[in-house]
């Protein structure tokens, strides 16, 4: 492949070196945070953190370490860009989307640094194809400060038992209201649409519940709108843990097995939607 | 009003209620003695359906629970499917339905109970209403077919989603024919370009009790609901039948529930197209005969609306007498010609652009309310609106 020699002799010249046997490694942790157009990547020598933002209200942060790239090499303490997600995984499933069996796609990524396009070339059955996406300058993104001492309410779940909660969930509802609670009903998931108020209850002894640590009860309304979007991460995930802090703010970290078998964890922060009263169900 | 239902009736109620959700935009549910009715309409009134569900298909059925709790109560179908749009769900997950009927709160509370231990409550908010009733006799229709509903689901299948209505008819050989139907408009279009047609023999029926000839137009999104629930239930799906513009009401029954799907069916030609004679190939009858029936006097006899229309508006009553079994080289007589009916077609959509045709629908409460010799005296096209106001 003399085009891939080419660039390998440049090598030195890259911050960013990552491959990847198998690009969809990649790409389907991705798609899970693909809510919006753009994205802030930070890659750091234990691997690539990439961030979606909405209405400055929601944030997913999907991480991929370095441990899932078959060679990953950043010569800088860390880099920060901005890119188009669209493009970049219009880019990574350029071989097509759905996996063939017996073919896989491989993945070499390389980035020169601030202002340069990031390089993808992906090579399968001894096709390659070079994309060249311009990066842009980074944003400053939310810093939620979500610390996991002010953690009131923690609950492991496996995600088979919220896959299909989320998926149905009624849309005409503004919120989605989540009852964490020490006592009955525990863990209640409500909406209140056109038809009429949907509440969905887990018991902490059921077998889906991986552990349940409530302290206090807490009842938060979250915009539906912009909890939607994690249905992307849910759907992949195996386990999902909801967390919520003295604030009332949100964290859903979902945990995506891969193809390999490797993990990769992705997390959605939300902020509350308003205050209501305990006493409300 | 408070009924639990297991096991798999869960689903057997979940599939009632997204054939019913074909239909009609919102749902009436009354408890009965004999039975939890779920019923509905379509807006324009051509179609009705009702499942009965008999007390025995519950673990536990109460009409009253209360005095305060309304007799019945209508809601959205919409926020009613929504509590089981996923059969699969239902099927895997779900172990228990219980529904009740708040008098105090309002509210229909449908609680399901899934595997986990999980627990979904549904707050449906709901309006009184009367109870619907459609007036329709299976006894008095002339025809009646029973098939297994595979057989007819797996007969239904090949016609495009898109088609609105299919022609049944039973054809020379008394085999049973669907064929697509299409409307005048459509004559030299290019939708003309595929008619489908689906022959099914008489030894596939349990019961065919029909003449040839006879044939009947109606809409077939609305049955394929029905045949959908009647499948996956394994049971026999009753057609019974009149003539054309008469209501054709489709059934299905076992012991613990049954089911009446009544849909209005298109009224014969109308009579100024008739008048003109100009040949309507795809009209219900005319196709079945082109293809292997032979004109039938009887026919002609059981069409008296378009025979008492053809009367008055051709002059010749030896041509009207056989026109709805006519074939258009033997309508030539009392036709102007081809170019008329060119005219026509084109008239049409030129004076109201835009616009539907007419359909020749029916409604079938008012319809099957009035006494049969009120039926001549609407010869006009009837749209379902009109005859609202009528009843």
């Amino acid at each position: 492949m003399p085009l891939l020699t080419q660039q390998i002799q440049a090598e030195d010249s890259y911050s960013l070196v990552a491959s990847l046997d198998n690009v969809r490694n990649l790409s389907t942790i991705l798609k899970a945070i693909h809510f919006q157009d753009h994205a802030t990547c930070f890659a750091t020598k234990n691997g690539i953190k990439v961030t979606v933002e909405k209405a400055k209200c929601v944030q997913a942060n999907a991480f991929i370490q370095a441990g899932i790239f078959q060679e990953f090499v950043v010569r800088e303490e860390s880099l920060t860009f901005r890119i188009n997600l669209t493009v970049l995984l219009d880019c990574l499933s350029i071989f097509g989307s759905s996996p063939t069996p017996g073919t896989l796609t491989a993945l070499r990524m390389c980035y020169q640094g601030y202002g340069y396009p990031l390089m993808l070339f992906l090579e399968e059955g001894g096709v390659v194809t070079v994309c060249k996406i311009n990066t842009q300058e980074p944003e400053e993104t939310l810093d939620f400060d979500f610390c996991s001492t002010n953690v009131i309410n923690k609950i492991i779940l496996q995600s088979e038992g919220l896959r299909e909660a989320f998926s149905e969930l009624d849309m005409t509802s503004e919120v989605l209201q989540i009852t964490m609670s020490p006592d009955k009903p525990y863990f209640r998931l409500s909406t209140f649409g056109n038809a009429g108020s949907a509440h969905l209850d887990y018991p902490k002894d059921s077998d889906l519940m991986e552990a349940f640590h409530c302290n206090q009860t807490q009842v938060n309304r979250y915009k539906i709108s912009l909890l939607k979007p994690s249905t992307k991460a849910l759907v992949l995930s195996c386990k999902v843990s909801i967390r919520t802090d003295n604030r009332g703010f949100l964290s859903l970290q979902y945990m995506i097995r891969n193809e390999d078998g490797q993990i990769s964890f992705v997390e959605y922060y939300c902020c509350p939607d308003e205050e209501v009263p305990e006493s409300e169900s | 009003m408070k009924c639990l239902v297991t096991g798999g009736n869960v689903k057997v109620l979940g599939k009632a209620v997204h054939s019913l959700s074909r239909i009609g935009d919102e749902l009436y549910l009354e408890p009965l003695e004999d039975g939890l009715s779920l019923r509905t309409v379509n807006s324009s009134r051509s179609a009705y359906a009702c499942f009965l569900f008999a007390p025995l298909f519950f673990q536990q059925y109460q009409v009253a629970t209360s005095n305060q709790d309304p007799v019945r109560c209508k809601i959205l179908m919409k926020s009613f499917l929504s509590v089981f749009r996923s059969l699969v769900m239902l099927e895997k997950t779900v172990e228990k339905c219980c529904i009740t009927l708040h008098g105090r709160s309002s509210r229909l509370v449908v609680q399901l109970h899934c595997k986990y231990g999980v627990r979904k409550i549904h707050n449906l908010s709901f309006q009184d209403c009367e109870s619907l009733q459609a007036v329709f006799d299976p006894a008095s229709c002339h025809h009646v077919l029973r098939a297994p509903a595979k057989v007819l689901g797996e007969a239904v299948q090949p016609f495009p989603l898109a088609l609105a209505e299919v022609t049944l008819g039973i054809t020379r050989g008394r085999r049973v024919i669907l064929r697509s139907y299409q409307e005048d408009e459509a004559a030299d279009s290019t939708i003309r370009a595929m008619v489908t047609e689906m022959s099914i023999g008489e030894e596939d029926f349990q019961q065919l009790q029909a003449q040839e000839g006879v044939a009947i137009t109606f809409c077939l999104k609305e049955l394929r609901g029905l045949l959908s629930f009647a499948e996956s239930a394994n049971l026999s799906l009753s057609i019974h039948f009149d003539e054309p513009g008469r209501p054709a009401i489709f059934t299905v029954e076992d012991s613990l529930l049954d089911g009446h799907f009544v849909l209005a069916t298109l009224l014969e030609p109308d009579p100024q197209s008739q008048g003109l004679g100009s040949p309507q190939p795809h009209m219900p009858g005319p196709p079945l005969q082109a293809s292997s029936t032979p004109p039938l006097d009887d026919f002609a006899n059981d069409d008296m609306d378009s025979y008492m229309i053809a009367m008055e508006t051709t002059v010749g009553i030896e041509g009207s007498r056989t026109l709805p079994s006519l074939s258009p080289g033997l309508r030539a007589p009392c036709s102007p010609g081809s170019n008329s009916e060119d005219d026509d077609n084109k008239d049409d959509p030129s004076t109201v652009p835009g616009t539907p045709p007419p359909k020749k629908f029916r409604s079938l409460f008012f319809g099957s309310i009035l006494a049969p010799d009120h039926s001549p005296q609407g010869p006009s096209p009837v749209l379902a609106e009109d005859s609202e106001g009528e009843g």
